[in-house]
């Protein structure tokens, strides 16, 4: 099949960027989408012209590397995968494709479809974690966990990280990211000693990175390749108000 | 010429006297200490943060010490450990089912085919069951009974279940729970963390390791650090085959580089290749996905018994539902009556690759095999294997727009892990002081051949419990004085080093780019020195890697700069030492006069053609010290002494 | 008291402080609801009146109405301020989008619905609450005590056709602004569970944001066609 590709380049962040269309034939429908832009990077290379930057690493759905805004979608038309997911066969031959960076504040693009997304690195060093030190741990039986809440935390830990939900959203908000962890820790037995000072410093984080705030469109949740619940996003929220209220930090 | 001179040079393998569930608690009594209010002035490098690296430095920084740590991604947390799905083994015996340490260790010393050190399994299998104990106090979500305590399963064919998981995502969440840790040491200022940079040398000084060279990947400032240790947890080098279950990024630049230093590569030529992965499509294929090797529990094995009828569906003439029972052959269960499909991973592979060879196999391409589940179904009812193996369904019919519940699935086998890498000793030290090796970058646990649901448990335990211990060993020896200031010389001379090959390979300004030099590399490996060897072939490969590693040098095309992101440029350093690495790859594939794992020499097979293991002269591991450009490398052997274990022949008849 | 800024100032914290005058705007909305339905009555308004009379002199009613005029205020203002920063979230914008695949129109345009219904107030009370404190309104005598009589000001107002749309409009711009917030500002409280959040969607969608505009908007219709004498 034949695609028409219209492609964001940008040299790097300081630089302006630009669509940049490109042609390609003889794309098998069984490509995903990533080998399709290898092809086109291939080409490019013979030529002499620089090869587009993305992000890409496990190609499995599971990284949370790639990223690319398809068609005025996160991760492409469809649903509950990553753009290493997607086929071409979700495309019409001749078709006209549009691909851009994730855009935010917090994820400056670093070159062309690749942007930083570092802002979510800190957002977990703010608080994404249970204070245990290696070798300090209790047998693992000692505290039984029903299968529920075994199950619900992994709902929410089960996010790869890939700021889709931010790439979606209309206020590039955060929300469905942030709120994921404080929900996993949340309802888990081994994270409720620090569970008011995590969602505190956590959210703290979230609004010092610049990232917008929530409209509950549910657009995140849509987009999100493991398809995590606004349910989290609304623990979260309790999780928070009930910190302020109640927590011991003036 | 494959160098096979054997030298007089001993490798200390320093596993202590003294029986073996002992070994590990004398020896952790016998390595000195670090004074706690010392342990700051020490500072430590880490490159690579998966499961061996995340582990391994939030737990030095919890003991005070100071890191740094690198990864080529953009976050720690991507590393590829993050894709295992099965799970990770544990002798924790919650089953009662007859699990202990000693079963684990054995389990895994015989899956190895005897080609592992006892000691260093043995203290795998002890600490399995703390890494479940941290997991857990740090929020990992395993599966669990009603009840509510830890679900387990058997996996790979495990006679006892002690795998823990977590739903198809074991690795995630592992690896999610390291990278907490690391943030929490992050946040206590104890950890710098280096994403998207990559280390392109080692700095040596005084005969010992003293930091490393980077590379900014976003500004390609080239960079020096410097440590009293360096820590190796880079993972495997099964991209050197192109197609492998690996993340596109995962190479072997930082081990390489090490072992052009004088770290020696041990076993190379132990690969894993695992018989469920989603057969290839076309030659613009990037990447190979893993099946669950638990869907071998439920779906039969075959191919068409006649090359006639095998020709029709490779054409799509016919299909497979439309082959009559009496016209499949299900080669798996008719060659191992009493394993069938459930054979190991290697043997498994082979097979499959045989009837492929016969020109039996399925598919456009003919390379692979049926997988079919209509059997199950019928039995089971299709909504028990849609609870099983739902998810892996849905998997398949994204990447291959099939039905599995329909029509059978299709597969073939993939690289997936390799048990080689460099040399350890029981302090997992190469053979240069100062430098580790943790995790799959090292050679020490799973001998030839890897069991499923081990490779996170080494990772973990190599991370968590073994290198806090022993590197404030190596620290406390050398004091906090014995450190090289990046000023040095010696940072100075290799930060050019790296800079001259920078720039050597964007002036080389040839036709091809990097992609086809590693594809073409990637089927030499695939064909000469995969699933099944011969001297001959192997011969041939040495050739046309040699022939390939000299176009590679003249004629590869790097576009841009290397102040700015250049994923061509970094590419291109990381193909250079796979090139180099598939020639040691077969020399010692060419050395090991003996089938064993997933090592398989044609010529070494019993007369039923499975593998023969040569005890007698190949009990030993094979390390390799470069010694120069273009000059064969020098083989060092470990003999492997087996106390507690007698060696038997594997059978799954 | 730094905390209570800190909160407030947050994210959540200005969407807690939209929840909560939006929620309790929309309880407003039943009261006035119940409240105009006098109107509907054909008795020369003298029930309209009375209700009018009593709203505008109970210290109760007198006191919350304040609240009211402040939570609007709040509402539109922090309305204000989330809708800058987070345009300023995403500097750069996409050249091509797709929003309609992920989320519903009300909800990626509650700023817009929300500004068409902060100039109807405005309109509204102009017209009917500025009138009756400020302006000059007929009287009206029942049982020898004097009223104010709005009644008359509704019938001026809404014999004019042009003026009956506009509220129209405006009715089927706080539809979707409810259809939205109503449930959006249980989530934003946290209140949100699996037994209760389908009761608060049917709530949100049929009582607040169907029955509730809907006749609102039949009144204005109601006294245009009785002010022309299409009805009785």
């Amino acid at each position: 099949m034949k695609v028409n590709l219209k492609v964001w380049r940008q040299k790097n962040n300081n630089a302006a960027g630009k669509l940049v269309e490109y042609g390609l034939d003889n794309i098998s429908p069984d490509m995903s989408f990533l080998e399709m832009i290898d092809v086109l990077n291939g080409e490019l290379t013979r030529k002499g012209d620089e090869p587009v930057a993305f992000d890409h690493d496990c190609r499995e759905g599971i990284c949370g590397m790639c990223s690319m805004y398809i068609n005025g979608r996160a991760h492409g038309p469809q649903t509950g995968a990553t753009t290493c997911q997607l086929h071409m066969r979700s495309f019409n031959d001749g078709e006209t494709i549009i691909v851009e960076p994730w855009r935010a504040r917090a994820f400056p693009v670093i070159k062309d479809l690749m942007v930083d997304r570092t802002a979510f690195d800190r957002i977990m060093q703010s608080g994404g974690y249970v204070s245990v030190n290696t070798g300090s741990a209790p047998d693992a039986n000692e505290i039984a966990i029903s299968r529920t809440i075994a199950d619900e935390a992994m709902d929410a830990a089960q996010c790869i990280g890939c700021g889709a939900c931010v790439a979606a959203c209309k206020n590039a908000s955060a929300m469905l990211f942030v709120a994921a962890k404080v929900s996993h820790m949340a309802v888990l037995p081994q994270g409720q000693a620090e569970r008011s000072i995590r969602a505190e410093r956590m959210v703290a984080q979230m609004d010092a990175e610049g990232f917008g705030a929530c409209s509950f469109t549910g657009a995140c949740s849509v987009e999100c390749p493991k398809s995590i619940s606004l349910d989290h996003i609304a623990r979260m929220n309790r999780e928070y108000l009930g910190a302020k209220l109640t927590s011991e930090n003036v | 010429m494959a160098p096979n001179q054997l030298s007089t040079m001993e490798l200390q393998s320093k596993v202590p006297a003294g029986p073996l569930p002992e070994k590990w608690s004398r020896h952790k009594f016998a390595l000195k200490l670090v004074n706690p209010a010392n342990k700051r002035k020490y500072d430590v490098i880490v490159v690579g943060t998966g499961l061996a690296g995340a582990s391994a430095a939030a737990s030095l920084a919890e003991l005070g010490y100071n890191l740094k740590a690198f990864c080529f991604q953009d976050s720690p947390r991507r590393a590829h450990s993050i894709a295992a799905q099965g799970g990770i083994n544990a002798a924790k015996n919650y089953q009662n089912d007859g699990d202990s340490v000693f079963r684990l260790f054995y389990d895994t010393i015989k899956g190895g085919d005897y080609r592992a050190r006892e000691g260093n399994v043995h203290r795998l299998a002890e600490v399995s069951v703390s890494i479940i104990d941290q997991c857990v106090a740090q929020g990992v979500p395993f599966a669990r009974e009603y009840g509510g305590l830890l679900a387990n399963r058997s996996f790979g064919g495990a006679q006892v279940s002690r795998t823990f998981y977590a739903r198809g995502q074991t690795g995630q969440q592992l690896l999610l729970g390291a990278y907490s840790a690391l943030s929490r040491q992050v946040a206590n200022g104890k950890v710098k963390l280096y994403p998207r940079t990559e280390m392109l040398d080692l700095v040596m000084e005084g005969g010992k390791a003293r930091g490393i060279i980077t590379r900014n990947l976003v500004t390609g400032k080239i960079e020096s650090h410097s440590g009293h240790a360096v820590l190796l947890c880079t993972g495997g080098y099964g991209n050197v085959f192109y197609l492998s279950t690996n993340a596109m990024g995962s190479n072997v630049t930082a081990a390489w580089r090490a072992h052009k230093h004088g770290a020696l590569m041990a076993n190379p030529c132990f690969t894993q290749i695992h018989p469920t992965c989603i057969p290839v499509k076309g030659d613009y294929q990037s990447k190979l996905t893993l099946m669950s090797e638990s869907l071998r529990n439920d779906g039969r094995v075959w191919v068409p018994k006649s090359k006639e009828d095998a020709q029709k569906i490779q054409k799509g003439q016919m299909k497979a539902t439309d082959l009559k029972e009496e016209d499949r052959d299900y080669f798996l269960e008719r060659r191992y009556p009493s394993f069938g499909n459930l054979v190991p991973r290697d043997v498994a592979s082979r097979n499959a690759k045989y009837v492929c060879d016969e020109g039996r196999g399925v598919s456009k391409t003919g390379l692979a095999v049926y997988l079919d589940f209509a059997d199950a179904i019928k039995r089971d009812g299709q909504k028990t294997i849609e609870a099983k193996y739902g998810n892996l369904f849905e998997m398949y019919e994204k990447i291959v727009d099939d039905n599995p519940y329909e029509t059978p699935m299709m597969i073939y086998p993939a690289v997936h892990y390799t048990m080689g890498g460099l040399w350890v000793d029981y302090n997992l030290m190469t053979t240069i002081p100062g430098l580790y090796a943790l995790g799959e970058a090292n050679f020490s646990d799973h001998g030839a051949n890897r069991l499923g649901a081990s490779a996170l448990m080494q990772g973990l335990a190599d991370g968590y419990f073994v290198i806090p211990y022993t590197v404030g060993d190596y620290l406390a020896t050398i004091g906090p004085a014995d450190k090289v200031s990046v000023d040095s010389p010696a940072f100075k001379q290799a930060e050019k080093r790296v800079s001259d090959q920078v720039q050597r390979l964007l002036s080389i300004n040839g036709t091809k780019p990097v992609d086809e030099f590693h594809r073409a590399l990637g089927l030499i490996m695939w064909d000469y020195c995969g699933m099944s060897r011969t001297a001959e072939g192997l011969k041939k490969a040495k050739v046309m890697i040699q022939a390939l590693k000299k176009e590679f040098w003249t004629n590869v095309r790097v576009t841009g700069d290397n102040e700015e992101m250049n994923q061509a440029l970094e590419n291109a350093g990381r193909v250079a030492d796979f090139i180099e690495l598939g020639e040691l790859m077969v020399d010692d594939a060419l050395n090991r006069e003996e089938s064993c794992g997933g090592h398989f020499r044609e010529e070494h097979q019993t007369e039923d053609g499975e593998a023969l293991r040569n005890d007698d002269d190949y009990a030993y591991v094979a390390a390799w010290e470069y010694t120069g450009e273009n000059q064969p490398e020098v083989l060092h052997t470990e003999e492997l002494v087996f106390e507690n274990v007698k060696l038997t022949q594997r059978s799954y008849k | 008291m730094s905390w209570v800024t800190q909160t407030l100032s947050s994210s959540l914290g200005r969407k807690v402080i939209m929840s909560l005058t939006g929620l309790f705007l929309s309880s407003f909305l039943v009261i006035h609801m119940a409240g105009n339905l006098q109107l509907f009555k054909s008795d020369e308004g003298r029930a309209f009146n009375e209700y009018t009379y009593f709203m505008t002199h109970n210290p109760v009613i007198m006191t919350i109405s304040y609240l009211l005029y402040t939570s609007i205020l709040v509402h539109a203002l922090m309305a204000l301020i989330l809708t800058r920063h987070n345009k300023s979230s995403r500097p750069v914008d996409y050249a091509f989008k797709r929003p309609e695949a992920n989320s519903a129109w009300s909800s990626r345009n509650m700023g817009i619905l929300g500004t068409v219904l902060l100039i109807f107030i405005v309109l509204h009370m102009r017209t009917f609450w500025y009138e009756m404190h400020f302006g000059s309104v007929p009287m009206a005598e029942y049982d020898g005590k004097q009223y104010k009589d709005l009644y008359k000001v509704v019938l001026v107002a809404f014999s004019q056709w042009w003026y009956v749309l506009i509220y129209v409009i405006s009715m089927a711009a706080l539809g979707y602004h409810l259809v939205h917030g109503f449930q959006s500002g249980f989530q934003t409280i946290g209140l949100r569970h699996k037994k209760y959040t389908p009761l608060i969607e049917a709530l949100g969608t049929y009582v607040f944001a169907i029955l509730i505009p809907a006749l609102f908007a039949a009144m204005p219709i109601y006294i245009f066609l009785k002010a022309n004498n299409f009805i009785g």
